[in-house]
């Protein structure tokens, strides 16, 4: 079976301006989004106490709200986390008691609350410091995680198609940060973990794309570098297409059975791989065409030989 | 072109997945409900030991699977709960303070398995259940420790070479000691030079001041103290506790990670983990005026401090010996029945006593109880402030010169006495500690969490096994098989390795591998229809298309590995879990698609002559 059945080459670079003009308009909403709505750090960042509680039947949110004020926690968010039975109370960061000990003070009172069994399901508190942290610790990684990989290609490839690739990296990973921003969902240690997967996937893509360019220009002389780069995007557009479907489908299927707590996680790479699939082909190979990619550039002193050290290399 | 592999290649091939399968088969058993007894501080179970349990279980008729004695621990093994918690609290009654007795799952691997080194994955806490606590070294405290501790070595040092000096203070970061004449200061910075080499010193000849810096050498090695003293009292503390399979594990520079798989009451662990507690014994001054001093005219070398009743006590400032000499303490009675506290000391403690009381015999010395409790204040720098609350939990005569070992009495019930002695024995902490993060999970969502990941694996698995015979038929079927042994293979290597820790991000890191992991076939087997296209034979295709994307195949997944291998590097708990089946995932990948389905396609479809390709 075939989904792309393509006989001619597809002239993506035909659309350049067009996907330039509209890769800039969501890079501008999203940092503006980020700028005004920021992001909806979790726990793991801001800090403060978490309680997901398990109830045997249905819980009344209204009535649990007003036993966390009745108990002077007038901040307590309440609401429901997977299913009704499920509730999630947070409580910010607190000056006088000792924070630690909240998550079973909460749990006492709701437990003579609604003179119920409640099923202590998760506990969480974590202290202003160590969100401080996280976000530095997190925000290093993903500039530490950029360079190398700027070297690697740069080292391996070319540095246009290094440049390249990071400009195409960082538009995914700001892209998928402004979804989260607009949508309002929660920002946590998962999701952050997931951008960097996403950054994998990305790459993963771009280099594929890049590749093939490679290979066109050394085998393919005399035409444009703007028609090398259409025909290697169609020639690698059929298994672009077919990765980025198995891997959704994986995803969609960790959306749907994962459970609550990496909805978020699924949720950033789900879009993250879509807006991945898109950036390999317009923003990596674009912008290495705009720095002026050329047959020169690639075509190595002496022609190596892809593929002779295979089986040294992979038999241990 | 006949795309043959030598027989061994194949036969390797084979092996190494068999092998990742015999290695991921210990994950198909199941857990055995068992009781672990280990001995505390210091005491080791043996064999006397084992043989009491089994005295214990015979006696109340509870029937076990096994018993065995292994690192210093006596295992037994039920058939069911319902013993094991008999049995638990059989133990516990009567077994005594010197062991302590835990519930525990251990892995029902057969023998024959585990003799060669077969265990299942390790569940991280979000899928076990329990606790797992992060906390923090004061380490402010700690350099503070080390000034206060070198005014006194400095003073000592220039006393006992004569060389007379004004003051000696602390200022800032530094130490200043101020003389009375040039040769004095000269004398005393030779001197100093040659016992202090991690400082950096500074003279100032007009006012006759040295000071003394530290070196960020110096700072760091406080610093690294500080964090490892924390670290080994912290594992006592938790050993008190009774967990089975405890991890307590520095993380960064100044944090410490316990993760404590199983408990649920987690008040009990954190009164015992937060408390942070040292005595220090000085002199009661006898010759201040207490009434001045509680009016606010404390003399110059004294400290007003208070009992718990509120009873004011004018003591020395100088300090006679500090906790960290303790090296046991345990809770007892003295002769009229009242709760006391024995304390043994270190031979540098017994002779620092041993000199602090011989010429004071007869007089009044105090114990002082020193608390550091976090407060919710920070200072510029981002550090928790610490209270440091003193109290005075006895005051007695000397009545001997003392030396390793003595008692103190007055420490209030006996329950406080037995409480004073285990926080004195876990350890006097050089710098307090504080939890700045704790995460429970209860058993139940651990467990659902186990099944969800499972299922969502199962499910990825399905739609891709699916999606990939519908679009490359027989290839599908060989992709499909490289994937199944890709998962095989990343099961036995987690199994395999000690470390690795499986968590639900970590399961969500093999769904998404085994989503990617299927593009080094799908880069193949595209290639090869193109080759195909281009008019290749089918022998020709396949090996063009196997060489041409190889090197592809290469960077793609080594530029992953990148990333996966940073987000290993700095993040934590079910983040690095993530990262873990990640990296493994993107290697053992690489092997099983372009090997693996190679391997396959040679044994079916090389070295004959072919007219179609089912691709």
């Amino acid at each position: 079976m075939q989904i792309l059945q393509l006989k001619e080459t597809v002239s993506f670079m035909k659309y350049r301006k067009i996907a330039m003009v509209f890769s800039a308009l969501l890079m501008i909403a999203a940092i503006a989004s980020l700028a005004t709505n920021k992001l909806n750090f979790g726990l793991d960042f801001t800090g403060g106490t978490l309680i997901e509680v398990g109830f045997e039947q249905a819980a009344d949110l209204q009535k649990l709200r007003s036993l966390m004020q009745e108990n002077g926690h007038d901040d307590a968010k309440v609401q429901f986390y997977g299913s009704s039975r499920d509730v999630v109370i947070r409580l910010g960061l607190r000056e006088d008691v000792k924070a630690e000990m909240l998550g079973n003070e909460i749990l006492a009172i709701l437990e003579t609350g609604t003179s119920q069994k409640v099923d202590m399901r998760r506990i969480e508190f974590v202290g202003a410091s160590v969100g401080d942290e996280l976000a530095e610790q997190g925000g290093l990684a993903m500039l530490t995680a950029l360079i190398c990989i700027l070297v690697y290609v740069a080292f391996r490839f070319e540095w246009r198609f290094a440049i390249g690739s990071v400009v195409a990296l960082f538009h995914d990973v700001l892209l998928t940060l402004g979804l989260f921003s607009i949508l309002g969902l929660e920002f946590d240690l998962t999701v952050l973990a997931a951008i960097l997967a996403v950054i994998g996937y990305s790459l993963n893509d771009t280099i594929v794309v890049s590749d093939r360019i490679r290979e066109n220009f050394r085998k393919i002389r005399d035409t444009l570098p703007e028609d090398i780069i259409n025909i290697s995007l169609t020639q690698t557009l059929s298994r672009t297409f077919i990765t980025s479907i198995t891997t959704l489908l994986v995803l969609a299927a960790l959306f749907l059975k994962g459970g609550a707590l990496i909805h978020g996680f699924a949720m950033a790479l789900l879009f993250g791989v879509f807006v991945g699939t898109y950036s390999s082909i317009y923003v990596a190979s674009l912008v290495a065409l705009a720095l002026g990619i050329s047959r020169e550039d690639l075509i190595p002193e002496v022609i190596e030989k892809e593929g002779a050290e295979q089986d040294e290399m992979m038999m241990p | 072109m006949l795309n043959k592999y030598p027989l061994w290649k194949t036969l390797m091939v084979a092996f190494i997945v068999a092998l990742g399968a015999l290695y991921a088969t210990p994950n198909l058993y199941g857990e055995d409900p068992a009781v672990q007894v280990s001995g505390l501080r210091g005491v080791e179970a043996n064999i006397t030991t084992l043989d009491t349990i089994k005295g214990y279980l015979s006696e109340n008729s509870i029937n076990y699977a096994s018993i065995v004695l292994e690192k210093g621990q006596v295992l037994t093994r039920f058939k069911n709960t319902e013993d094991q918690l008999k049995a638990r609290d059989i133990l516990d009654d009567n077994l005594g303070k010197q062991y302590s007795v835990a519930l525990n799952l251990t892995p029902a691997t057969p023998d024959w398995l585990a003799s060669i080194g077969g265990t299942p994955m390790k569940l991280g806490l979000d899928l076990s259940g329990g606790v797992s606590f992060l906390m923090e070294v004061n380490m402010k405290e700690a350099i503070n420790k080390a000034k206060v501790g070198m005014v006194t070595d400095f003073r000592g040092d220039l006393r006992n070479e004569k060389i007379r000096y004004r003051s000696v203070k602390e200022d800032g970061n530094a130490i200043v000691v101020k003389f009375r004449k040039l040769e004095d200061l000269e004398q005393g910075k030779s001197l100093l030079k040659k016992r202090y080499q991690d400082l950096l010193l500074n003279t100032d000849e007009d006012t006759l001041t040295l000071s003394a810096q530290m070196t960020e050498l110096k700072l760091k090695e406080i610093r690294e103290y500080a964090l490892q003293q924390n670290i080994t009292i912290i594992r006592n503390r938790v050993n008190e506790l009774g967990v089975a399979e405890p991890l307590v594990q520095r993380q960064g520079k100044k944090h410490i990670v316990i993760e404590l798989p199983g408990v649920q009451d987690t008040a009990k662990a954190k009164e015992i983990l937060n408390a942070t507690a040292t005595i220090e014994f000085r002199l009661v001054d006898t010759t201040g005026d207490i009434g001045a001093a509680l009016n606010g005219r404390v003399p110059a070398s004294s400290i007003l401090l208070t009992d718990k009743d509120g009873k004011p006590s004018l003591l020395k400032k100088r300090i006679m010996l500090t906790g960290d000499h303790i090296t046991d303490a345990k809770s007892g009675f003295d002769e009229y029945s009242r709760p006391q506290v024995n304390i043994s000391l270190d031979s540098a403690g017994g002779s620092k006593m041993s000199n602090g009381t011989k010429s004071n015999i007869g007089k009044p010395m105090a114990t002082v109880f020193i608390e550091y409790k976090p407060t919710d204040r920070r200072d510029p720098e981002g550090n928790i402030i610490f209270e440091k609350v003193q109290e005075v939990i006895s005051v007695a005569t000397i009545q001997a010169r003392l030396g390793k070992s003595f008692r103190i009495t007055g420490a209030g019930s006996q329950a406080e006495a037995h409480n004073l002695a285990l926080l004195l024995r876990a350890g006097a902490l050089i710098a307090p500690i504080t939890i700045v993060e704790e995460r429970t999970v209860g058993p139940t969502l651990g467990a659902e969490n186990v099944q969800l990941g499972f299922q969502a694996i199962m499910m990825g698995f399905g739609l891709v096994f699916i999606f990939m015979i519908i679009y490359y038929r027989a290839f599908g079927v060989v992709a499909n098989l490289a994937l199944g042994a890709n998962l095989v293979l990343i099961v036995g290597i987690m199994s395999m390795i000690p470390g690795a820790t499986l968590t639900l991000p970590g399961m969500a890191g093999i769904v998404l591998t085994v989503g990617m992991a299927v593009d080094a076939n799908v880069l193949i087997f595209e290639r090869i229809r193109e080759e195909m296209r281009e008019g290749k034979t089918i022998q020709q295709a396949i090996h063009q298309g196997y060489e041409a994307a190889f090197s592809t195949i290469i960077d793609a997944n080594i530029t992953t590995l990148i990333a996966a291998l940073i987000l290993f590097a700095v993040g934590t708990g079910p983040v690095k879990g993530f990262a873990v089946t990640l990296s493994i995932g993107i290697v053992t990948s690489m092997f099983t698609s372009v090997v693996g389905s190679r391997t396959i396609v040679n044994a079916i479809w090389g070295g004959k002559s072919l007219k179609k390709l089912s691709i």
